[in-house]
């Protein structure tokens, strides 16, 4: 089943087209790894996902529920995905209350965000930084952070733009792990942006390869690793594309 | 002075601080708010009143005070069958469109100081407009106080509008700064300095005060 389905998105900047999908699905309970260089309009599909930004032409439908440049997504649609951005940004808070935000928000009750908490913060290795103030961690203990924030509100679809860049690889493989049991626990849908390769690899269950705001090749992993047909998706994924 | 119990000392410092204060407090419950606005929501006219709002935290105490002082006339004014006039209502109205422009001002650069990736991620989160705005304003926390630092300043400082809609009447409508003015008119400068330094003083513990709370924010 699909969660998400894409027809004839376009995104318009300064008279340039950046983003014309015509059509794209995102399969439920899965992870689909967009890749693509840089500039190939990865993040602006997330944005418009996530209803940040509002589409020039053409529809996101969220299970059954239109978005489009005239038609925005209820509030309890909303709710029901999050979004991790590359850069994460820490409220001047504690780490405790970074990550207890969405579930504040949602007005649950204290002693059921306490629980969620320390499951997620045991989860992501961050059990000894609750009381600390969140802007006063490392880049790698924020970007966990920022991905705890996310899924401790157990969205149904989850988006990630590049939310292991410039990390370690011991951040890295945390993230991952925990992106992993999101699907298998939770069945949650993730949508997770990267321009690493081997990450998609690992990661994901479909591929989704964007070139200059066009999908040029999308299907199961295994198939687009393995047996790419698209000459440029081929270039990329074996390393040869210069961008 | 201070030491002397000086019952007519006493009053003016009070009736100082209740002017001050209350026009802050009115002056920060709608200032704040509307500075929020004007910083986060787009709508038609926004520069055009962001200028106007920059351009009013200028304005000379002394024209609020006029049009004031005009409003409330009653053989002129518009309200001057209330006889507000030379009350210290007329000058915590006063204080309050002078310290207007000036809170909502700072207000708006505060939170337009804050990361946009602050409201996007809250938005992200599942966050209403409302709680996105509620999330910014908790950030700009610290700006906000150092506003309210700023327009206590210069309400407690202010002489010209307070004086015309006040007329600085003994036990009435006389406070610090009036008082010092008029000191200094009888010649009495010992007085006057001596009332510049209490002036001072209270400036130094309110200031403490709203620093402790602004210090409070920021642990928490």
């Amino acid at each position: 089943m699909d969660i998400l389905k894409i027809e004839n998105l376009t995104k318009v900047y300064n008279g340039k087209t950046v983003l014309d999908i015509p059509k794209l699905n995102i399969e439920a309970g899965k992870i689909t790894a967009i890749i693509g260089p840089s500039g190939a309009g990865k993040s602006t599909l997330l944005s418009l996902i996530n209803g940040i930004e509002k589409p020039d032409t053409g529809s996101i439908f969220f299970e059954n529920e239109e978005f489009s440049k005239i038609k925005s997504f209820s509030p309890a649609t909303i709710r029901r995905m999050a979004l991790v951005f590359q850069k994460p940004v820490m409220f001047n808070a504690s780490v405790y209350n970074n990550i207890a935000y969405g579930l504040k928000i949602r007005k649950m009750d204290k002693t059921l965000i306490g629980q969620k908490l320390t499951d997620a913060a045991s989860f992501l290795g961050l059990s000894d930084l609750l009381d600390q103030k969140a802007i006063t961690l490392s880049g790698g203990e924020a970007g966990r952070v920022s991905v705890a924030r996310a899924m401790v509100i157990k969205p149904d679809l989850l988006l990630m733009d590049e939310p292991t860049a410039n990390l370690d690889p011991a951040n890295v493989a945390i993230i991952e792990d925990m992106i992993k049991k999101a699907t298998q626990i939770y069945q949650t849908t993730v949508v997770v942006v990267t321009h690493n390769m081997f990450q998609a690899k690992r990661l994901a269950d479909n591929i989704v390869f964007m070139l200059n705001g066009q999908v040029v090749s999308e299907g199961c992993a295994f198939d687009i690793f393995e047996n790419p047909l698209d000459q440029r998706t081929q270039a990329f994924i074996t390393g040869n594309m210069i961008y | 002075m201070l030491i002397s119990l000086d019952p007519e000392l006493y009053g003016i410092i009070g009736l100082s601080l209740k002017v001050t204060l209350t026009a802050l407090f009115f002056a920060a419950l709608t200032g704040i708010p509307l500075g929020v606005v004007l910083a986060l929501k787009r709508f038609p006219g926004r520069s055009i009143l962001m200028n106007i709002v920059n351009s009013l935290m200028s304005i000379p105490p002394v024209v609020v005070g006029l049009v004031v002082y005009i409003l409330l006339s009653n053989q002129t004014g518009l309200v001057g069958d209330h006889r507000l006039l030379f009350t210290p209502t007329a000058m915590i109205i006063a204080q309050f469109l002078l310290a207007l422009p000036l809170m909502m001002g700072l207000t708006s650069t505060a939170i337009l100081s804050i990361d946009k990736l602050v409201k996007l991620t809250a938005k992200s989160l599942g966050a209403t407009p409302f709680q996105v705005a509620l999330k910014v304003v908790s950030e700009a926390r610290f700006g906000l106080y150092s506003a309210m630092i700023v327009v206590f300043g210069r309400l407690l400082s202010e002489v010209g509008a307070v004086m015309m809609v006040g007329g600085n009447i003994r036990y009435m409508t006389r406070v610090m700064t009036t008082a010092i003015a008029l000191q200094k008119g009888m010649g009495e400068f010992q007085t006057a300095l001596a009332l510049g330094m209490i002036l001072l003083l209270m400036a130094f513990l309110i200031n403490g005060i709203l620093e402790i709370l602004r210090n409070y924010g920021r642990a928490s």
